[in-house]
This record gives structure tokens, C-alpha cells and sequence, in this order.
């Protein structure tokens, strides 16, 4: 196996072979045998596979884009469990986003924020209000409910207004820093919870707990998306997006002073980092990924109530962040990836399972040990031993090395070319 | 409205310092933890729910056993405290043993994390057994000391009605009464206790003057999980119902009321925990009155959140602290 690895590493042609051999294997397995979860989990992990090879970064995207828009849609079409497979990668989509929101939060910027879910509530509510008749009884001017094709506005609006409460959030955080920034970010989530689960006295705004029920499909040229197949293809043009985002973000001169802050506020400061504006923009940022898959998520459901913005889907998220690695991009999608799939897939199966087992009469199985009900207890047991043995993740952040030499050489040569442009070398051949 | 708001205020008084006391309990839990190891205990609000659960355990248990009806209902109750104190101070030990120590010199946000992973943890695994064991997980104790008593504030003056209380809310108050005294001596007045302070105040010097640090976190755990569990019980005994998912938002509520007092202050924990309880039933009483029917009780929650976070903004050093300047 280690001579295996050893061959493997820095022969790029073999790597392309086996990862395209794994995806044509992995993907006839799932065409053939459709109801198998397996295949459809050893599929995406292909991408994973796509990760850790050595090819260029652009050739990666473009082989990920390729599976993600082409092979896994369509090896899953044929069967049955079609819907079910888009499902989860629509909802992996919506976590990825806001993992990777919370991500520039907590992993760059240092602020533990155990609120989140609150932004997702808000671009939730903000499409829900106006694409159900709710919104006619505050407003009394314009027809309500608005039209499917005002969902692309509104993955915009959500996106705002989620930012601008980050920013109304982050006014009283600038006060307060660590343990009590936690407290008061978890009793700001809490906050938003209460107000939506009540908000339908006096003014019906969000119909308190019964929830707003039948919100618009988003609607494009008259034609309608309802099903999760279609919506998979609007959250990965959403999540690109996000990815290009924070991939710029990270790199760039705001990235950097984020992590400035996060390391020591005091001394970040004296180097004329300017905090309220790092902080708040951290804030606004992250929630604005947030808000963004709210929207869709509101559209996905058609139903939106306050029971699918507790703490718990705040924690939720945190883990993600946590097991994937704070401040790492690829590691916070590889966390989502896994909790979301843990939580949708792996465990309802192995539920089942049991219970088929129970049914049978091999083994008795009590029902309170389900562990489809495990969500709790193994997120606690994640974070105690990602805390104490890995701290940094499953996939360590990772700062770019510069050589200072190359640099220099770089910079001549690059003046060098201002000055005497090279020919190109593809004209000549 | 005023009129209203009089007539029921000597209820709201005697609720709200009844469901104070529970609060400053597990506010003393928080500061102390705080003052140690400047870490918020997230687990302690769980180890409080944990000690309601044991305690409930152990009634129910001796009901079935014959023992409740054959001792006196008081003598059932100091057992079942005594008991429950030591299992969760324990608890508490261990935590601090296996989730926090391991973490003593990583940056705060990791050991925050894993403290709320012991919370998650424990909530879940009290589920776990409660349902296994009864089926549903939320659990009702045998019910004791019910008998009615009214403080005949009417006879005062006319414009208050009649406050009522149970016995058990009589045991409550007294219980924290003394437990509070109990913990006052012991900080102020014993070895040990001058020991936690000086840990409190500088760990590394303390340890120079031949303090064993480690073992002084591991009391002040003790003390404070057995201080919280025992509150856990005289909760149960008091309202009854429990559920494996009240401690998170209970021991939020008392870090606010020891937030409010000025958080590693014991006697500052004990009046934030009084005044945030009255204050709080008199928001879940007269929220509806008081803002023409827009706000009703449901948003005491919100209510006392907001108090958090106000006192966080223009007092962060809490009512009853002293101002800290950072040192770089």
C-alpha cells in the first residue's frame, strides 16, 4: 500500500487514470443498482479523491464541475431514488454555504457565533412573507403573493437584509469579545426564534408557530422549479459563487486582517487594522451566504415555521466548521459534506435497519436508542474530541507559502514582460 | 393599570424569589467556575438538569420501595439532596477531568467548543435513559409538600390580593438560604475556601505559595456541580414536570444573572439570580398589561436576553464588579 502511494505521488497521469476509473466504476454501480445510498456516497467521494490529487487547481475545478453538473445528475436519473439523491445534494449545497459563512466568522475572524441560524431564519422568512398572501396583512398596497419569477430578487434581498442584521448584530458585539460574544450571539438566535414564533399579534407577520404554508416555487420564463432535481442545479450556481467568494476573500487584504484579529485583537489594531469595520464586515459577510440559502430553502420546503431554526441547527453548523477545520475552505466543506450526509442518510438507514431487524424478531431494539435520535449526543462527542485531539480538523488550514527569492524574480520578471513582450510560443508551433 | 399591576405583585414577589433562588443557585455554579478558569461552564446548566433527573430517579424510586411513605416527607427529601450533591459534584469533577483540563492551555474558543459538547452530550444521553427506562422522556416526580399557605397581603392595604405558595416553595427558599450562607463561610472564612481565591485571583503565583491548583479546580467543580444538582432537585420538587432539554436555556438565564451581578463575584451572583426572577415574573405578569396586549408572557425569554445583552454593552463588568483594564 505505502510502495502503492509512494508510485502514485507526483505521477499526475495516474492519478487522472484511477480518479476517472473511480468515477466510471462508482457511477455505473449507481446507474445499475439505483437504490444503492452506497454507490451514491462513494460517488461523491470522489471528489474528495479529487482534492487530494496533485493536478492543477484549474483542471480540479473543472473535472469537480463536470461531475457535479453532468455525471452525478444523470447516472441518478433513471431510477427511483432520483429525487431522494437530489435531495441530499441540494441540502449539502445549503449547508455548504452556511458552513462556509460561519466559517469566515468563527475560523477567520475568531468570533464564536452560536446564533447563526438565525440569518438562515431571516432569508427564509424574508421570501416567505412575500411569496404567501402573509405579506398582504401588513401591506396593503401590491398583490400578494408575489410571483415565482421574484425569487431571484429575492436571493439578493435575502442575501441584504441577512447582512444587514450581521451588522445589527455585530453593533453590540464590538463590546463584548469571546465566552460572552458566544452567550450573546446564542441569546440573539434565541431572540429571533421567540419574535418569529410569536410575531402574529398584533400584525399576522410570520403566522406565529403554524408556520407559513404553500410559499411560491421560484418560477423562470414560465416555467416552474418544484422539484429537488431542479433546485440542485440552482444551489450549485449559488454555492460557486460562495466558494469563488470566500476563496477571494481569504487571500485578500480583509482576509487577512480577519486573521489578524483572530490572533490578537490588540496588536491587530496597532497595525492599523480598523476593528468595527473587520469585525462588522465578518459578521455581514457570513450571514449574507446564510440569508442567500435561506431563500432557497424557504422555495425548496414551500413551507417555512420556526421549529427549523433552533439552536441545535446553529450547532449543527458549528460542527461542520469544527470537523472540517475552522478557517479551512476545503475542510468546512468536507464537514458539511459529512454531517449533512450523517444526518440525512447514514443515520435514518441504519435506523431502519434496526428496526427491520426488531420487526423480525432477531434482535430487540428499544426505540429511544434510535440512532436516528443520536443527532445530540454524537455532535457533543464530535466537538469534546475534536476539541481535545484535533483541534484544527479533518483538513488543516493552510496559509500560502511565499519564497521570498522566487518573489523577488517573480516581480523582475514580471517588469521584465511590461517592458518586452515574449512571443508566444504557440504561434511558433 | 397600576391598580392591576399592584394587586398581583405580591404573587409576582413571591414566585419571582422563588424561581430567583433556583436562578442564583446555578449563577454561584457559573462564577465560581469563571473566577477560576475565566471558562463558561456551558455543561453546568445540563448538570443541574442532571441532578433534577437524579433526584426525581431516587423519588420515584423510593416511592415504589414503600420508603417515601414510611419516612417523613422532609427526612426523604435531605437524603435525596444529600445524595444527588455528591453524585453531580462528581460529575461535575469529571468533566473538568476529561473535557476541560486537557484544554487548560489551548485559546478559549476550543475549550468554549468542548464545553458545549459536554452539554450536548449529557442532554442526550439523560434522554437516552429516561426514555429506555419509562418510555417518554419527559418525567413527572411523585408530588410532595402541595399544601396551599396565603400571606394575607390584604390586610396590608387593599390594593394588593392575597399571595399564595406551596410548601415546597417554602422548602426551596430555605434550602438556597443555606446553601448560600454555607458557601459564603466556606470561601471567606476557610482554608480551602481562602485557597479558591487565590487560585481565583493569579494561578501561577498561588501555585508558588504551595497551592495544589489542580486540586482546587476540581473542589470548586465539586462544589459547584453539587450545589447545581441539588438545585436540579428542589426545581423538580417544586414544578413538577422535568425534560432532559431545560437546562440549556435555564443555565443561560442564570449565566445572565450572574452576568448581571458581575460574573466571579458570589454575592453579586446571588442578587443578579434574585433580581433577574423577580424581574422576570414580573415580565411574564405584566408584559401583556403593561404594552396594550402587543407583548404577552411569552416574550419573557426575549425579555430577559435583552437584559444580557444591554448589560453586556454599558456594563459588562456587571452590577456588582469591578472594571478590569486588559493588559497587552
Amino acid at each position: 500500500m505505502n510502495k502503492l502511494t509512494s508510485k502514485l505521488k507526483g505521477n499526475k497521469l495516474a492519478q487522472i487514470i484511477l480518479l476517472v476509473l473511480y468515477v466510471l466504476v462508482t457511477s455505473l454501480s449507481l446507474y445499475l443498482a439505483q437504490a444503492s445510498v452506497t454507490a451514491f456516497l462513494l460517488l461523491l467521494f470522489s471528489l474528495l479523491l479529487l482534492y487530494y490529487t496533485e493536478l492543477p487547481d484549474r483542471l480540479k475545478w473543472l473535472i469537480a464541475g463536470v461531475v457535479l453538473i453532468g455525471v452525478i445528475p444523470f447516472v441518478s436519473s433513471t431510477g427511483p431514488g432520483y429525487q431522494s439523491y437530489m435531495e441530499v445534494a441540494t441540502v449539502v449545497g445549503i449547508y455548504v454555504a452556511m458552513a462556509l459563512g460561519l466559517n469566515i466568522v468563527v475560523g477567520l475572524a475568531g468570533l464564536l457565533d452560536l446564533g447563526f441560524v438565525a440569518f438562515f431564519a431571516i432569508g427564509a422568512y424574508t421570501y416567505g412573507i412575500f411569496a404567501t398572501g402573509q405579506a398582504a396583512n401588513f401591506m396593503p398596497f401590491g398583490t400578494f403573493p408575489l410571483s415565482g419569477e421574484s425569487f431571484w430578487i429575492f436571493i439578493l434581498i435575502g442575501c441584504f437584509v441577512a447582512a444587514l442584521f450581521g451588522v445589527l448584530l455585530g453593533i453590540p458585539v464590538l463590546r463584548v469579545k469571546g465566552d460572552y460574544l458566544a452567550i450573546v450571539t446564542l441569546g440573539f438566535g434565541e431572540i429571533i426564534r421567540i419574535v418569529f414564533n410569536n410575531l402574529d399579534k398584533p400584525v399576522n407577520i410570520t403566522n406565529g408557530a403554524m408556520g407559513l404554508a404553500s410559499v411560491k416555487p421560484p418560477e423562470i420564463f414560465g416555467y416552474q422549479f418544484v422539484y429537488p432535481n431542479q433546485f440542485y442545479f440552482i444551489v450549485l450556481a449559488i454555492l460557486f459563487l460562495v466558494i469563488l467568494a470566500v476563496r477571494r476573500f481569504e487571500f485578500s487584504k480583509i482576509g487577512r486582517s480577519w486573521k489578524a484579529v483572530r490572533e490578537n485583537e490588540i496588536a491587530a489594531q496597532s497595525m492599523g487594522i480598523h476593528l468595527v469595520r473587520t469585525k462588522l464586515l465578518a459578521f455581514a459577510i457570513g450571514a449574507s451566504f446564510s440569508g442567500m440559502m435561506g431563500v432557497v430553502f424557504a422555495a425548496k420546503q414551500t413551507f417555512v415555521d420556526p421549529t427549523s431554526f433552533t439552536l441545535l441547527e446553529s450547532i449543527t453548523i458549528l460542527v461542520m466548521v469544527i470537523l472540517g477545520g475552522m478557517g479551512s475552505v476545503p475542510g468546512v466543506i468536507l464537514g458539511a459534506a459529512v454531517i449533512t450526509i450523517l444526518n440525512l442518510q447514514v443515520l435514518t438507514e441504519v435506523t431502519n435497519y434496526l428496526n427491520q431487524l426488531s420487526l423480525d424478531g432477531v434482535i430487540s431494539f428499544p426505540e429511544a436508542l434510535a440512532p436516528a435520535k443520536m443527532q445530540r449526543f454524537i455532535f457533543g462527542a464530535i466537538l469534546i474530541i475534536f476539541a481535545i485531539y484535533r483541534p484544527q480538523g479533518l483538513i488543516p488550514s493552510k496559509n500560502p507559502v511565499f519564497d521570498e527569492e522566487s518573489l523577488k524574480e517573480g516581480s523582475k520578471k514580471h517588469r521584465k514582460e511590461q517592458i518586452t513582450v515574449e512571443p508566444d510560443k504557440g504561434f511558433q508551433a | 393599570m397600576l391598580a392591576d399591576i399592584l394587586q398581583s405583585l405580591p404573587q409576582v414577589l413571591v414566585d419571582g424569589i422563588a424561581l430567583g433562588a433556583i436562578y442564583a443557585v446555578i449563577a454561584l455554579g457559573y462564577t465560581m467556575v469563571y473566577g477560576i478558569l475565566e471558562l463558561i461552564n456551558f455543561a453546568h446548566g445540563e448538570i443541574f438538569m442532571t441532578g433534577a433527573f437524579i433526584g426525581v430517579a431516587m423519588l420515584i424510586l423510593m416511592t415504589g420501595m414503600g420508603w417515601l411513605a414510611a419516612m417523613p416527607a422532609i427526612l426523604a427529601l435531605i437524603l435525596v439532596l444529600v445524595v444527588t450533591s455528591i453524585l453531580t459534584g462528581f460529575m461535575g469533577v469529571g468533566i473538568e477531568r476529561m473535557a476541560y483540563r486537557p484544554l487548560r492551555n489551548s485559546p478559549k474558543l476550543i475549550t468554549l467548543i468542548s464545553a458545549i459538547g459536554v452539554s450536548f452530550l449529557l442532554q442526550d444521553l439523560v434522554r437516552f435513559i429516561t426514555e429506555y427506562k419509562r418510555g417518554n422522556y419527559i418525567l413527572t416526580g411523585p408530588s410532595m409538600f402541595n399544601e396551599q399557605f396565603s400571606i394575607k397581603f390584604s390586610s396590608i392595604s387593599s390594593s394588593f390580593s392575597d399571595a399564595f405558595f406551596k410548601t415546597s416553595t417554602l422548602i426551596l427558599i430555605i434550602a438556597v438560604v443555606i446553601m448560600m450562607i454555607g458557601l459564603d463561610f466556606f470561601v471567606n472564612k476557610t482554608k480551602w475556601g481562602m485557597a479558591m481565591r487565590a487560585v481565583a485571583q493569579d494561578r501561577e503565583t498561588a501555585s508558588l505559595m504551595s497551592i495544589n491548583v489542580n486540586k482546587v479546580i476540581s473542589l470548586t467543580f465539586f462544589i459547584g456541580s453539587a450545589l447545581g444538582g441539588a438545585t436540579g432537585v428542589l426545581f423538580a420538587v417544586q414544578y413538577g414536570t422535568i425534560d432532559p432539554y431545560i437546562g440549556f436555556i435555564l443555565g443561560l438565564k442564570a449565566f445572565t444573572a450572574a452576568v448581571l451581578g458581575g460574573i466571579g463575584n458570589i454575592r453579586g451572583a446571588m442578587a443578579g439570580g434574585l433580581m433577574l426572577g423577580i424581574l422576570e415574573m414580573f415580565a411574564a405578569a405584566n408584559l401583556q398589561l403593561l404594552t396594550g396586549g402587543i407583548f404577552g408572557a411569552e416574550y419573557k425569554d426575549v425579555f430577559a436576553f435583552a437584559i444580557l445583552i444591554v448589560v453586556l454593552i454599558f456594563k459588562p463588568e456587571g452590577l456588582f464588579g469591578k472594571a478590569v483594564t486588559e493588559k497587552v
